[in-house]
């Protein structure tokens, strides 16, 4: 219970922070926001419009005042409003969500496809002709850029063969490219990872004992070496999901995927501020909560920290 | 014998420093190698095949790939090295600091360099560009922000793990200041694992930096530039595929060149530190 009631201090100062981070980032930011929305028709603006709106939005006021408003607002689910399709933040960032969501997922279920059978190969046929192949693979995989390698997928697969859809939404297929292309390059890291890690662990103390007691190998292996193994996999596992969210970002772009990536980086050419500050918002709590799920996994498979309750 | 032990225990850091040398040459020579000028528009040559007179074919506006690919090299790689220059020369000093004077300096400092190192890698170097204005010389701010901290955190563990060693107690029976302790005992052994992460982020960087120049973050057209290379050279993929093999393979051999150079200094390293070499 207390290590709960922390966490959740931890992450209400976490997310202050973030706020204050966001906010005066957004403050920093050069372009005058009033401008932008009025000049969006390329008709002339009067100086007098200017001030209104500047008022309207209340921007005329003291930043730390302009601050309380906005986190006031805030805690209300409230992040204002895009400048440019005028529907409030909170509404295009939860309709894009879902797509990133599926994007990030199905990455992520490509990745254990290629990384665990070949991981758990490499480890059992050390420095055999697979081994080297996984080597080959990992070395290749984290050496390519993502959008290139994207564009190489798409070039085969839609251009040359036709196959799968290149861009858009909507099906499972529109979701197979993209999700592959960042799938290889996450996999790459986690092949040799899953090899490193079980490789240790078929070395431990309590596998010899196990095999002393004559227990069959299939379950040596997959029960206790792979249960094992599994520990500091999923500690990256967090630093991935963060990552990937970002690589989302490239990606979505490629395939004009319409999701949290590319929303923010079409704001960003057209400085839409309040959605970029929105995005960083969601990505700020989607990463703590990502991290919070991770440690409670980690916790939950390693008995040494279990027992002790942490620390 | 004691100092031929010296200048092998110190080889990698030597072949390093000459690789690193000579890529730097390198890059500064790469616009007077270059056959043509990287930006010379020629309609008449527009999307030419390889050739003697062009090595690696002309692209849409008929500018010479291979000079193209040079002076981008300039771009990508240079911006690179300037980014982990400069992400060290900040992140050493305030390591140094973090971890030798301890206290409320320290938690203040870890606190920012956590809360930055929560993000991902992407995610700010995007929306730090993206608020700054797109553009190349804002790119490399944004990621020497994100990156100076990792530096930071690994300086600060290595000194916690050094403070209390007997030599340094030595070094204060002595007589030496603090700033004489760092720069004499402390900071020749954060070095070496300073240079092996940043060995090792070569290739992420160049990763990255083609990344958002490809988005248009980066690098701006029309100056050459691997990333943005590849975006002119996209809409020509189905009939010119040579504009888009180039600039990708490029990128691939030299970020696969670094991984490889960063793989074998870490383990280098790594048996050193089994073997209790230090």
């Amino acid at each position: 219970m207390k290590q709960i009631l922390k966490r959740l201090l931890e992450f209400t100062l976490f997310i202050l922070i973030l706020s204050i981070v966001s906010f005066t980032f957004m403050k920093l930011a050069p372009g005058d926001p009033v401008r932008s929305i009025l000049s969006v028709d390329d008709v002339s603006i009067s100086e007098a419009q200017i001030e209104e709106l500047r008022s309207e939005l209340g921007l005329d006021k003291p930043v730390v005042i302009q601050y309380l408003h906005w986190l006031y607002s805030f805690i209300q689910f409230d992040l204002g409003h895009s400048y440019m399709t005028k529907q409030p933040v909170v509404h295009e960032l939860l309709e894009k969500l879902p797509a990133t969501l599926q994007l990030t997922i199905a990455s992520l279920v490509i990745m254990m496809m290629i990384s665990v059978p070949l991981g758990i190969l490499s480890a059992i046929y050390k420095d055999s002709w697979i081994d080297h192949v996984s080597r080959m693979f990992a070395l290749g995989g984290s050496a390519i850029p993502s959008f290139w390698l994207g564009l190489l997928l798409v070039q085969i697969f839609s251009v040359k063969l036709g196959l799968l859809p290149s861009m858009g939404k909507g099906s499972f297929l529109h979701l197979l490219l993209p999700s592959i292309t960042l799938g290889i390059a996450m996999a790459a890291v986690y092949v040799r990872l899953i090899r490193a890690s079980l490789i240790e662990s078929l070395g431990e103390d309590f596998i010899r004992s196990a095999k002393s007691r004559g227990y069959s190998r299939r379950k040596i292996f997959f029960q206790l070496a792979f249960r094992h193994a599994l520990a500091p996999v999923i500690n990256v596992l967090g630093v991935t999901i963060g990552s990937l969210l970002g690589g989302t970002v490239i990606i979505e772009v490629i395939f004009s995927y319409p999701g949290l990536g590319k929303l923010v980086i079409d704001s960003i050419l057209r400085r839409d501020y309040p959605v970029i500050q929105g995005y960083i918002l969601s990505m700020g709590i989607i990463v703590v909560i990502v991290n919070l799920l991770v440690d409670s996994t980690h916790r939950y498979l390693d008995p040494k920290i279990r027992i002790k309750g942490g620390e | 014998m004691g100092k031929m032990k010296t200048i092998v225990a110190r080889m990698p850091i030597m072949i390093l420093v000459i690789v690193l040398l000579s890529i730097s040459l390198f890059l500064f020579i790469a616009p007077i190698v270059a056959p043509y000028d990287p930006l010379k528009v020629e309609m008449g040559s527009r999307l030419l095949p390889i050739s003697s007179e062009h090595w690696l074919g002309t692209d849409h506006l008929g500018r010479d790939i291979l000079s193209r690919l040079l002076v981008g090299a300039q771009v990508t790689v240079g911006s690179t090295f300037l980014i982990l220059f400069l992400s060290i020369a900040i992140g050493l000093p305030f390591g140094l600091i973090s971890g030798y004077v301890g206290g409320w300096v320290d938690r203040v400092l870890m606190r920012i360099v956590d809360a930055i190192l929560a993000f991902p890698d992407y995610i700010v170097a995007i929306v730090l560009t993206g608020l700054l204005g797109p553009g190349l010389s804002n790119l490399v701010i944004s990621v020497i922000i994100v990156k100076w901290v990792k530096y930071t955190r690994l300086v600060r563990g290595t000194v916690l793990s050094e403070k209390y060693a007997d030599y340094i107690a030595m070094a204060k029976v002595n007589g030496l200041n603090p700033f004489q302790i760092l720069t004499k005992h402390i900071i020749p052994h954060v070095m070496g694992n300073v240079l092996v992460l940043a060995t090792l982020d070569i290739g992420k960087t160049i990763l990255l930096i083609a990344s958002l120049s490809y988005i248009g973050l980066g690098n701006q057209p029309p100056n050459p530039e691997w990333g943005s290379m590849l975006n002119e050279g996209k809409q020509f993929f189905y009939n010119e595929p040579q504009l888009m093999f180039i600039p990708g393979i490029a990128i691939v051999i030299v970020v696969l060149f670094f991984n490889l150079f960063g793989d074998k200094l870490r383990d280098y390293y790594d048996v050193k530190n089994k073997q209790g070499g230090y």
